[in-house]
């Protein structure tokens, strides 16, 4: 009868506490963000609920809470898209510039200056709107009105204080322009040498050569940039609040002092003077926003990520 | 079609550093030239100068001259953009554009040229550059399919069907079969030596062998020393550098007793 010797004992993968510790607190800290995450969405479901079952009389407008938030829904996408609109050619060509235009030594600090943008207060943006973009405007609202007419965005009858969805929307552009070019200028900086030099072999001119294999290339990184973008522009709140003359109501028309509001400026502005139904109300209102943004920013994610697949370093 | 290539005390610089020193060749047409020596002697920095692409690297400049056939390639009037589409080039790595087909890669630099060229003409100029790369039977059926989705040694040959599309004077190879197989790389082989019929073809190499089976005149590079600009030691007769070449480093660089 032979005995089985025990198994020679596995060495102890040796353990040290710094290792420990940063394991620990890195998985706290991730922890914390989906409890605070969680939180925050039971909180507004909570909060929003009396709102959906309360009365439509009861509430604010007294239609109920979907005919109540859906022009503030509209607004909120009709100021982000006009921004986006804006700002994504105009981000697109910072980023190709910096990258590709100037000299290496400058690139840096001009990109650096094109994300402190990023840096300024909203509110800052916000008196920079009213005090000095809004009144820049009102002579080219009234030359729109009058020679654009037709189109329904310039209808009229033009702001006299320049206070339009316009305005708030050149604000938000600018506000949203560094995130853009900042993701843009990333990827193009990635696009690979082999085939920038596949294209200038070939007697492609530099532009022709980002047209060939820089801006397909980064192509979903744009995409991606844009989206992070709309999410920013959809959440932001005191510089429309500032720069956005309110009254409410659903209307393409974006140089008249009748506009609708955005629902972040909205809940801002109004829930100092709110109680009982109302907070709910305005509080169902920002549930809709949370979703808008949450699905907004889990598309530029998905967006993004598809990247990862890109068959650019084969 | 296939031109002459004169070059004469052309040394290139990558801003103050001088990379290349007093190179004097001339590369005779409709024969495939090879450049041989050891790693950052300059060859593939002299094959680069001979399009202009080393100025994709900022600070890089010459001084001497490069002629093809009386055309100074770097006089003052000349844009290096249109030189290069006179001088085709195949790089170490294939790179077919990623996001194109196998159609749109061979006609990528036609339609640089910006000659709008009827569909009919365009499928005819994707048959012959694809057959003149010998890769038509393999891909004629996918022509709409990523050229990304190719083996390497498929795209390597899409990628000379790429630069041959344009009609070249020159085409330079910057050691287009290191990334490749043997079997690939005896297909690229037997490509150039068809090639040559209509081109000048200059191709940089690290295996001596393939310089040795392809080539008609073969030019060693090598250091004088460390930090020193890289020479043109030798330029010869294939057959007379690897049987009884000039100078003595040619000989210890072939037999392998370098360094």
């Amino acid at each position: 009868m032979t005995t089985t010797s025990a198994p020679p004992p596995q060495p102890e993968p040796k353990r040290r506490v710094g290792d420990r510790v940063f394991a620990g607190s890195a998985k706290g800290a991730g922890i914390l963000i989906l409890v605070v995450l969680a939180g925050v969405a039971v909180f507004l479901v909570t909060e929003a609920w009396p709102a959906f079952t309360a009365s439509p009389a009861d509430l604010a407008g007294g239609e109920g809470v979907l005919s109540y938030v859906a022009p503030l829904v509209f607004g909120t996408l009709l100021a982000a898209v006009i921004a986006l609109l804006i700002a994504t050619p105009l981000a697109v060509a910072i980023a190709l510039f910096i990258t590709y235009y100037v000299p290496r030594r400058l690139a840096a600090g001009l990109g650096y200056v094109v994300d402190l943008l990023a840096a300024i207060p909203s509110i800052v943006y916000g008196f920079w709107g009213i005090a000095a973009l809004a009144p820049a405007l009102v002579p080219f609202y009234g030359w729109a009105e009058r020679n654009l007419g037709f189109i329904p965005f310039f209808a009229g009858p033009a702001s006299a204080t320049g206070r339009t969805m316009l305005t708030a929307g050149l604000v938000l552009a600018v506000m949203i322009l560094p995130i853009i070019s900042a993701i843009s200028r990333e990827v193009f900086s990635q696009a690979p040498l082999l085939h920038r030099e596949a294209a200038l072999a070939l007697g492609a001119t530099r532009w022709e050569m980002i047209t060939m294999a820089v801006l397909p290339y980064g192509k979903s990184g744009i995409i991606g940039g844009a989206m992070l973008g709309l999410g920013r522009a959809l959440g932001e709140t005191l510089a429309i609040a500032l720069v956005l003359s309110i009254s409410g109501g659903i209307s393409f028309n974006l140089i008249s002092n009748t506009n609708p509001g955005t629902i972040a400026a909205n809940i801002a502005l109004q829930f100092p003077e709110s109680t009982g139904l109302d907070v709910n109300t305005l509080i169902a209102s920002g549930l809709v926003l949370f979703v808008i943004t949450l699905a907004v920013n889990m598309l530029a994610r998905w967006v993004v990520n598809r990247r990862a697949d890109f068959s650019g370093a084969n | 079609m296939a031109k002459r290539i004169d070059v004469s005390d052309l040394d290139i610089y990558y801003g103050n550093f001088k990379a290349v020193e007093g190179v004097n060749i001339s590369i005779e047409p409709r024969s495939i030239t090879a450049l041989i020596g050891p790693s950052g002697c300059g060859k593939s920095t002299f094959l680069r100068s001979l399009n202009r692409m080393h100025e994709v690297v900022p600070g890089a400049r010459i001084e001497g001259k490069v002629v093809i056939d009386g055309q100074d390639l770097y006089g003052s009037d000349v844009d290096p953009v249109d030189v290069r589409r006179q001088i085709g080039m195949v790089f170490q790595r294939p790179n077919p554009f990623p996001t194109m087909s196998i159609y749109d890669n061979v006609v990528a630099g036609v339609r640089l040229n910006s000659t709008k060229l009827k569909r009919a003409a365009l499928d005819e100029l994707v048959e012959r550059s694809l057959r003149a790369a010998n890769l038509w039977t393999e891909v004629k059926d996918r022509l709409d399919r990523p050229g990304a989705g190719l083996s390497g040694g498929q795209q390597q040959r899409l990628c000379i069907a790429r630069a041959i599309a344009v009609e070249p004077e020159v085409l330079l190879m910057d050691e287009p079969c290191s990334a490749l197989d043997p079997i690939s790389t005896l297909a690229i082989e037997d490509l150039m030596t068809q090639l040559k019929e209509r081109f000048t073809i200059v191709i940089v190499t690290h295996n001596m062998q393939q310089a040795a089976r392809v080539s008609e005149f073969t030019g060693f590079f090598n250091l004088a020393g460390v930090g020193q600009p890289g020479r043109l030691v030798e330029f010869n007769p294939t057959e007379k550098i690897f049987s009884n070449p000039d100078q003595k480093s040619t000989e210890d660089y072939i037999s392998g007793r370098f360094g």
